[in-house]
Parts: C-alpha cells; sequence; structure tokens
C-alpha cells in the first residue's frame, strides 16, 4: 500500500518554497513570453505547455499560504485549492512536456527561474503520488541496481575488456589516490562505447591518472529526473562514497549534461556538505589538458561540422568555450547553430522526458525545433557532448530521414591524438 | 453633483495619504514576505560570485534576447514601448516631478510637456495593442486571469486619465487632474496586492535569476 | 431733476464721458460677455435708459478688500460711474449714515423696493448652527440679516471669495462656522464673483448684464457668470508656451524667474483657476500678479486657502504625514514578515515529521 497523499505531496511542494520562489511568482506579469523559448508549446502550439502554466500548484500553495492576501482570502474560501485531480492533470505539464532545459529561465523578462520550479513541483509530484511510471521505474533501478538501465559491473566489465583489447592499454580499476575519478553513464555503456575507448586513449595520451570504481559507475541521478531528494541523494551519495574511498582528487562526469548538473551543482545540496573533490565534465578535463598542451592532436575533419549543446552543460553550467576549443582542435569546417552556447534548443530528451515513454510523441515534437536549427545550416555531421542528447538527435534524425551521423566530442578528439610514438617531445 | 475642487482636495488630500500608506504597509508586507523566506545555503563549488551576475541580470532582462525579438516582436516590442513611455511619462513630466520631489525630496530635470504628451499617447496606443494581444494570442488567453484585464484598465486609465488632463479634455481642471490622482491612488492600493508587484519584485526576482546562473557561470 | 431719476445716459454726459468712450465700454462688455457685436447698441440703449436701481450691500465676515478692490483702483471710471448710477442704499463702508439712520436706510430701501433690489453680500456669515455672536450689525446676527434681506431680493450676488465660497473665514478649522451665501440662500438666485479681490469690471459686467438684458448671466457650476469664469488662467496666460516648451522658473530668483518662465513649479494655480485676471488684468488693465512674477494663488476657487501651500506645485498632495508612512511601512513590514514566519515554521515542520520518500514506496506504485 502506497503512502503518497495529497496531503504528503503539498508538504512537499510548500517544503519547496523559499525567497526566488516568492520573488518569481510576485513578479509574473502573464506575458506569455516563456512560451516562446519553450519547444513543447512551440512545436505543438498548444498554450497549456506555456513554461509559466506548468508551476500552477506550486503557485496556488504559495499564494493561498505564504502571501498576506492569501491568508485574508483563505478566512474567506476564497483560495484555489490544489486536489489531486489537478495534479492528475498537470502530471503531464510537469513531467512529459517539460525538459528542464531552463531556456524559460533565461528569457523571462522578470527574471523567474521556471526551470528550477519544476524541479521544486517535481518534489510535490513524487510525494502525491504522480510521477510517470517511466521515472519510478528508472529510480528503482538506479537505486536497487546501482543503474537506471539495470546495467551491472559485469557489462560493463565486458566493455572493459574490448577496450583494453582494442587499445592494447590497460583501464585502471579501483586505484587509489589517483588524479580523477572517471563516472559513466548506462546510456554511454550501452550505445556509446566508444566513449570508454576514447578516454582510455586520450588519458593515456596526456599521461593523467585516472580510475573507474567498481564501488559505483553510474553517474546519472534518476532520483532528480524524477524529483525526489530522497532517492537523489541516495544515489548522489553513492558517488561521493565512492570517490572518498578511493581518495581521488576530481570526480569527471562523462558525457552527459544531466549527470554533470547532477553531481556537480545539486548533489552537495542533497547530502548537505561539500565534497572533499572537485566535479568535472569531460570536456572541461579535456580542454583543460588541451590549454597545458597535453593533448597533441594530428588532422583535421574536413566536412562541415555543427554541434549542439546539451542544456544542462551550456546554459545550466556555463561549460560552453571548452567544446569550442576541443573541435577547433580537430574540425577545419566547423559551423555554429544559430543559437547555440546558453540560447541553444533542447534536443527534446533531457529532464526525464527520453526515460517517460508516455512522452514519447511530445519528445519528438520538441525535436522539430533541433532539426529545424540543424536543417538551418545543413551541417554533415553533428557533434555533441551528452549521450541522452546523442540518442535524441540519432532517434531524431532518423525519423525525419536525415542522414546525419552524431558523434561525440571526446571520441572525435582520441580519433585525432598523434601517436606516442610519432610525438616528437 | 460632485464639487470638481472637493474631489481634487479629496484626492489630494486623505485619498493620497490613505492610497500611499496602503501602498507602503502592502509593499513592506510583500518584500519581507519575499526576504524572510530566504535561501537555503548553497553547498557546491560556486564558478562564481553570485552579485554581480545578479545585478547584471537586474539590468540585462530588460532588453530580451535577439532569438525572442525574432519570435515574438510584437510582444516584445509593444510590451517595452508601453513600459518605456508609462516611466518616462511618470518620472519625467515636470509636475511628477515635483509631486516625487515633495515625498522623497528628490528631483532631477524634466522633459518638454509636449514630449511627455506625445509620449503618453504612444502609451496609450501601445496599452490598447496589448490589450488585443492578450485577447487574441492563444497562449495569452490561456493564461490570462480576470485580474490581468482589470489591472490593464487600472493602468490604462491612469495613463488615460493624465493625458485627458494634461489636454484639457476633460473639463473643469479640478475634475480633470482629481480623476487622475484617484486613478493613480487605486493602482497604488492594487499594486501590492496584485501582478503590478513586479515593478518592485521583478528586480529581486532578476536578481535571484542572475545569482544563481552566475554561481553556476553562465550570463543570464 | 434729482439723482434719483436721471437715467445713466445723462450722467455719463453730465461727467464729460463721450459717446466714443462709452460705446467703447459697452463694446468691451460685450466682447467679454461673448456677445455677438450686434449687441452692443442693444447694451448701450439699455444702459443709457436704465434707472438706478436699488442695491443693498451687506458686508459680514470680509476684509473690505473687495469694496476697496471696486472702489479705488480706477477711478475715475465708467466702471465707477456705474457704481454710482446704481442706488447704492445701504453699504457700510460707502454710506455717509451710520448707526440707527444706516440701518434705518437699509429697512427702508428694502420695503420701498420689495422684491425688485439687488442684494450684494461680501464676506462670509456664521451658520444657521454657529454661535451668532461672531458676527453681527446693529445686534443682529449676519445670517439673521441676510435672511431678512434676501426675502424681498431679485438676486442675490456674492461678490468675493468669502462670500461666494467661505473664503479666509471658512478656512480650516474654520473656528466661525463660516458658511458662503449660496450655502444658506436656496430660493433666490445667487451670481458668484469670486476672487480675494474680484476683478472689478467682472463686478459691473454682471450688473450691466442684469441691467441690459433684466436677468442674470449664465453661470457656471459654482454660480460663476461664465462670460468671465469660464476660462482657467492657464489657458489663457501670457506666460502658457514657456509651460508648454517646460521651461520653468524653480526659484523666484533665477534665471528662469529672470526670463518670465512658467511659474508652476513656484506653486502656480493657474491651471485649476478659473477667472479673469489673464484678460482683463488689474488697476486699469496694468498687469495682473503673474506678469509681476507671482504664480496665481487660486483665489476665485472654493478652498483656495486649504488647497495646499500656495508655492506648492499643484501636482503635489497636501500634507502627507511621512511619519505615517514609515508606520505603515514598518507595520506593514511586520505583518509581512509575520505571515512569511508563520510560514516558514510550518514549513520546518512539515519538514520534521517529513515521511522520506523511498523505494520500496516507488515499486509500489508500479
Amino acid at each position: 500500500m502506497s503512502d503518497f497523499t495529497l496531503e504528503r505531496g503539498l508538504a512537499a511542494f510548500r517544503a519547496e518554497i523559499d525567497g526566488p520562489v516568492a520573488a518569481f511568482f510576485s513578479s509574473c506579469v502573464h506575458c506569455g513570453i516563456c512560451a516562446q523559448s519553450c519547444p513543447f508549446y512551440l512545436e505543438t502550439g498548444d498554450p497549456k505547455y506555456t513554461p509559466i502554466l506548468k508551476l500552477e500548484p506550486l503557485r496556488r500553495i504559495w499564494a493561498a499560504e505564504f502571501t498576506l492576501m492569501g491568508r485574508l482570502k483563505g478566512l474567506l474560501g476564497l483560495n484555489k485549492k490544489v486536489t489531486d485531480e489537478m495534479l492528475t492533470q498537470w502530471e503531464e505539464l510537469i513531467y512529459d512536456s517539460c525538459s528542464m532545459c531552463g531556456r524559460c529561465s533565461l528569457v523571462c523578462p522578470v527574471g523567474n527561474d521556471i526551470q528550477a520550479m519544476v524541479r521544486k513541483s517535481r518534489e510535490g509530484m513524487v510525494a502525491s503520488g504522480h510521477a510517470p511510471e517511466g521515472l519510478i521505474g528508472a529510480a528503482v533501478r538506479a537505486v536497487q541496481t546501482g543503474s537506471p538501465m539495470g546495467l551491472q559491473w559485469k557489462t560493463l566489465q565486458v566493455q572493459i575488456n574490448h577496450v583494453e583489447t582494442s587499445t592494447g592499454l590497460t583501464v585502471p580499476i579501483d586505484q587509489a589516490g589517483v588524479d580523477y575519478l572517471v563516472m559513466l553513464s548506462s546510456m554511454e555503456v550501452i550505445n556509446f562505447p566508444e566513449y570508454l575507448e576514447a578516454i582510455t586513449r586520450i588519458f593515456d595520451h596526456a599521461g593523467v591518472a585516472w580510475t573507474l570504481s567498481t564501488q559505483c559507475f553510474e553517474a546519472t541521478n534518476a532520483g532528480i529526473q524524477i524529483g525526489n531528494k530522497d532517492v537523489a541523494a541516495i544515489l548522489v551519495q553513492r558517488v561521493v562514497d565512492a570517490a572518498i574511498a578511493l581518495g581521488v582528487k576530481n570526480v569527471i562526469s562523462p558525457e552527459c549534461g544531466h549527470a554533470y548538473t547532477a553531481i556537480r551543482w545539486e548533489g552537495p545540496n542533497l547530502i548537505g556538505k561539500s565534497y572533499p573533490f572537485k566535479v568535472f565534465h569531460i570536456v572541461e578535463v579535456l580542454d583543460q589538458l588541451r590549454a597545458a598542451g597535453r593533448i597533441k592532436t594530428a588532422g583535421k575533419e574536413l566536412d562541415r561540422l555543427s554541434m549542439h549543446d546539451p542544456c544542462n552543460l551550456a546554459r545550466k553550467s556555463g561549460v560552453i568555450d571548452e567544446q569550442r576549443h576541443l573541435i577547433d582542435l580537430v574540425a577545419e569546417n566547423f559551423v555554429e547553430l544559430k543559437e547555440h552556447g546558453r540560447f541553444q534548443w533542447c534536443c527534446g530528451a533531457g529532464g526525464g522526458v527520453s526515460s517517460n515513454e508516455r512522452a514519447e510523441g511530445l519528445k519528438l515534437a520538441a525535436f522539430k525545433r533541433k532539426k529545424a536549427q540543424i536543417e538551418e545550416v545543413e551541417p554533415a555531421r553533428m557533434v555533441t557532448i551528452c549521450a541522452s542528447c546523442r540518442t535524441q538527435l540519432e532517434e531524431g534524425l532518423e525519423h525525419f530521414n536525415m542522414d546525419i551521423p552524431v558523434i561525440g566530442l571526446t571520441e572525435l578528439i582520441a580519433e585525432h591524438l598523434v601517436d606516442k610514438e610519432e610525438s616528437p617531445s | 453633483m460632485i464639487d470638481p475642487m472637493d474631489f481634487l482636495l479629496l484626492t489630494k488630500g486623505p485619498l493620497f495619504t490613505l492610497a500611499i500608506g496602503i501602498c507602503a504597509l502592502g509593499l513592506a508586507a510583500r518584500l519581507l514576505e519575499i526576504l524572510v523566506m530566504g535561501r537555503k545555503h548553497n553547498y557546491s563549488e560556486p564558478r562564481a560570485g553570485e552579485w554581480l551576475p545578479g545585478l547584471r541580470t537586474v539590468l540585462s532582462r530588460t532588453i530580451a534576447d535577439p532569438g525572442t525579438i525574432k519570435r515574438a516582436p510584437f510582444n516584445v516590442v509593444v510590451g517595452w514601448l508601453w513600459h518605456l513611455g508609462f516611466i518616462v511619462t511618470l518620472l519625467f513630466f515636470i509636475p511628477h516631478i515635483a509631486l516625487i520631489k515633495s515625498l522623497l525630496g528628490l528631483s532631477w530635470p524634466g522633459l518638454p510637456n509636449p514630449a511627455v504628451d506625445l509620449i503618453t499617447a504612444v502609451t496609450l496606443v501601445a496599452l490598447v495593442a496589448t490589450l488585443v494581444h492578450r485577447l487574441t494570442h492563444p497562449v495569452k488567453r490561456r493564461i490570462s486571469t480576470v485580474e490581468d484585464y482589470l489591472l490593464w484598465a487600472v493602468v490604462f486609465l491612469v495613463a488615460l486619465s493624465g493625458y485627458l488632463a494634461y489636454n484639457r479634455i476633460v473639463t473643469p481642471y479640478p475634475l480633470a487632474l482629481g480623476l487622475h490622482i484617484l486613478c493613480a491612488e487605486v493602482l497604488l492600493i492594487v499594486l501590492p496586492f496584485t501582478k503590478l508587484t513586479h515593478i518592485f519584485t521583478a528586480f529581486i526576482a532578476r536578481w535571484y535569476n542572475g545569482a544563481s546562473f552566475g554561481r553556476r557561470g553562465v550570463q543570464s | 431733476m434729482s439723482v434719483k431719476d436721471t437715467s445713466l445716459g445723462e450722467r455719463l454726459r453730465e461727467h464729460g464721458i463721450s459717446r466714443r468712450s462709452f460705446l467703447n465700454y459697452c463694446a468691451a462688455i460685450a466682447s467679454l460677455m461673448a456677445l455677438p457685436p450686434g449687441a452692443v447698441p442693444a447694451i448701450a440703449a439699455a444702459l443709457e435708459a436704465a434707472r438706478r436701481p436699488s442695491v443693498i450691500w451687506l458686508s459680514f465676515q470680509e476684509c473690505t478688500g473687495c469694496t476697496e478692490s471696486l472702489t479705488r483702483s480706477h477711478s475715475p471710471t465708467i466702471e465707477d460711474l456705474i457704481l454710482g448710477t446704481i442706488s447704492l442704499d445701504y453699504h457700510h463702508t460707502l454710506q455717509a449714515a451710520a448707526g440707527t439712520a444706516a440701518e434705518a436706510a437699509r429697512e427702508q430701501a428694502m420695503q420701498e423696493n420689495h422684491g425688485k433690489y439687488l442684494l450684494i453680500v461680501d464676506g462670509s456669515l456664521p451658520g444657521a448652527d454657529s454661535n451668532p455672536g461672531y458676527s453681527t450689525i446693529a445686534g443682529v446676527s449676519n445670517y439673521a440679516m441676510l435672511m431678512e434681506a434676501v426675502q424681498g431680493a431679485a438676486a442675490v450676488v456674492a461678490v468675493g471669495t468669502c462670500a461666494a465660497f467661505g473664503g479666509l473665514p471658512g478656512a480650516d478649522p474654520n473656528p466661525t462656522g463660516a458658511v458662503s451665501v449660496m450655502d444658506v440662500v436656496k430660493d433666490k438666485p445667487v451670481v458668484n464673483v469670486s476672487g480675494c479681490p474680484p476683478v472689478p469690471m467682472v463686478i459691473t459686467g454682471v450688473l450691466v448684464h442684469y441691467l441690459t438684458f433684466g436677468r442674470l448671466p449664465e453661470l457656471d457650476q459654482y454660480h460663476r457668470p461664465l462670460a468671465f469664469f469660464g476660462q482657467s488662467i492657464h489657458d489663457r496666460c501670457y506666460r502658457r508656451p514657456f509651460y508648454d516648451k517646460g521651461l520653468f522658473a524653480e526659484t523666484f530668483d533665477d534665471a528662469g524667474a529672470r526670463a518670465g518662465w512658467c511659474l508652476y513649479r513656484l506653486g502656480c494655480k493657474g491651471p485649476s483657476t478659473y477667472n479673469a485676471c489673464a484678460t482683463m488684468r488689474w488697476n486699469s488693465g496694468t498687469s495682473w500678479p503673474i506678469e509681476a512674477g507671482h504664480p496665481c494663488l487660486g483665489c476665485s476657487e472654493p478652498h483656495f486657502w486649504d488647497a495646499g501651500g500656495f508655492y506648492t506645485p499643484l501636482s503635489v498632495p497636501t500634507g502627507v504625514p511621512k511619519q505615517a508612512l514609515l508606520a505603515a511601512g514598518a507595520a506593514g513590514a511586520a505583518i509581512g514578515g509575520v505571515v512569511a514566519t508563520k510560514a516558514k515554521q510550518r514549513v520546518r515542520a512539515d519538514a520534521a515529521d517529513r515521511q522520506p520518500v523511498t523505494v520500496d514506496e516507488l515499486e509500489q506504485k508500479l
């Protein structure tokens, strides 16, 4: 018997209200500009997907309980209530039609951080029993098996063996005291095993001391996607424990935007303390190595390349220049999408949308915005630095019969490494 | 029939005191509602500070990004136009400056009256355009509440009554001026309890937004 | 030929006023009252033939400024003669008689001209419910005297802002309970010739209109003759172009003041004041306050003493108590603080007995 009740949900909503939320709701003038930044609204044309509207349950609780007028209205019984029916209706708006890309937060004229409030709203949705099945499944698998996709270390071990065979290098495992603990995402392990090979080669090339951890290899956090801090804290604690167990100085988040924001920004707050290590996304590390002259490349890609900035990295974490420095290293003919960097457009799969089978149609609809952007510059290939985005781009381009392959940047760099023997130095 | 001079003195005297008192009370309440809530300590390691990016966003959100301008030019331009017109008229019409000086002791140069007159006319047209937009654009229709329309009327009447008084279209003048002051008082009274609070809280909201993005190394 | 029976025309000729200047005067009056040029001969004819009507002038709570204005400023002019031409049967300041004789003259005039005499009042009077002792004449309260005199009057002309609107005696806190003529006279036509003092020619204009047409002129909502009070000082002010350009004097001795710029910021009440000063001017058309460099006080409007400081701009509210404002702000801060603190406490309490979401719970949802 599940204990998720409306009351518990309302308490969870309430617990999320802070100064910024109060300032944001106090300031909304219903201008509708946020809709113009939302791929889910723009590509469906349905005004119910207007971002600020997705926050109506949270707003009602704030208005009724956190304002003088709400208190007075409450005495007269005039406040609009948040009901179970309402939350059922809002489930689609808060989960299926929001990839938490944060573009609305960047364009709102009064400065409302709508994305942050969607994240907060999900706390209430989970506690009131209104989370989508797909995300519940991922969260349960993540906690129970260590991977939202149910991936086991033994599967990864098979990958490691392949990598070692093909590179002739050793993939370090459970090496205490090294500089970097490398985390992976299940999606990467399953869909893009070339990533592991790429970093093995690059780190060997640059002489980086790194390791994987058998204690915890999964970087993603299904608890954050579903929007529950209890589950999220369990998952992030595993990463922290693994890093502390090995005594590493740095933890590297894989080519996955979501995992990076989860560990880098939300993690310390979930466990209520700062880390004794630093967190980097793989492109940050690669760019540091590049700047230090530790990555030597030869030759350039000659076809027209363009790049998709993952929302979680560019807009939500400020990782914008790093990937450009790296691509300049290996691409002759690079072209930017018209709106890129912090103003990029979401692929449509973030924020748990890709784990939510029910949202398949909306996910594809939202992708059309990305598709239009890609069509505008007509690249031969797309480069990205997030496995979720990459999967969505591949599936979406396939769906629309567009023959544009998608590759990971790390992989691209690895392909151009100068062999150690040939290196002049 | 209402005595125009009695009416003017009522609006300039007790009603103004009442309106500004309610406004001060309500506004202080609203600001405290926000500030008392505060923020939880953030344990993540910042990339940059919060104060400067926050202040930057306070300013930068005034101008929409190029993409938004392209996608919603009407919304952006008309919204911007009437806000600017309203603020310029409020802050740079000589009689308003005299009023502000009497309340706050601060004063600055004003604009020639015909310039303010023209700006007010543009503001009125822009306000009508925003109403039409609100009534016709699917998103705006969907998210608009009764409050949105009522407040539109309040803001419009403030500008319209001012325009009529300045141009002496309504006579006698004490009646026209009294009506304008009354409209402004209605605005002052509802300001703290409606979305008009954004006149003040938008800057707090922008700061929080800029600070949050800024500490993550993103210009917002 | 007794003085009383001579017509105005005859008296003018006796005083050597030429026909030309008389017609000029009639034309000026016609123009002021916005009558067509064709009306000039009619006015002239009516005035020439006019017999001196009986006028009773009651002075109550007043300063005699209105009388001063009327009698001294234009002497000797046609206006004075017009005044001389009426049969001023009772006027404290001007009449020779005093005491019982004076009161007897008033009573006699009221009897002889019952239903026909014009009653002019200057000064306000303590109202019906006020202590009558605040102002009496020959032991009779102003109120009682007015009520008695008004019975046989054809019409009442309230001269000056005190009589018209209560004026200075009626200003806050109005210790004598002063009221205007209009406040107590409800059953006779009342014309208000407001101003502190009023423009003399406006008074004679009203009389001329009455003598010419046998009825009172068209009035505004304050019972003021529209011909003289129909336009605001602001609309006819020669400094208006400076207002329109946004050129204002900010002190009485700055460059703007010397250049004759608009006096709005020095408190000019011209925009809300309806009077004829800007067109008729004072002292035989010599000048008027704004031309002399002083802002209009708005003296012809009701409550002008209480309508904010004379040197406070029109747009400035009358007396916002700053302490009250601070108190309101503090109260608001306290209320908002309490609301938010209460909400915060509830959140904390909820957090304390919060039931963490477990995977087992989630699994049951699947």
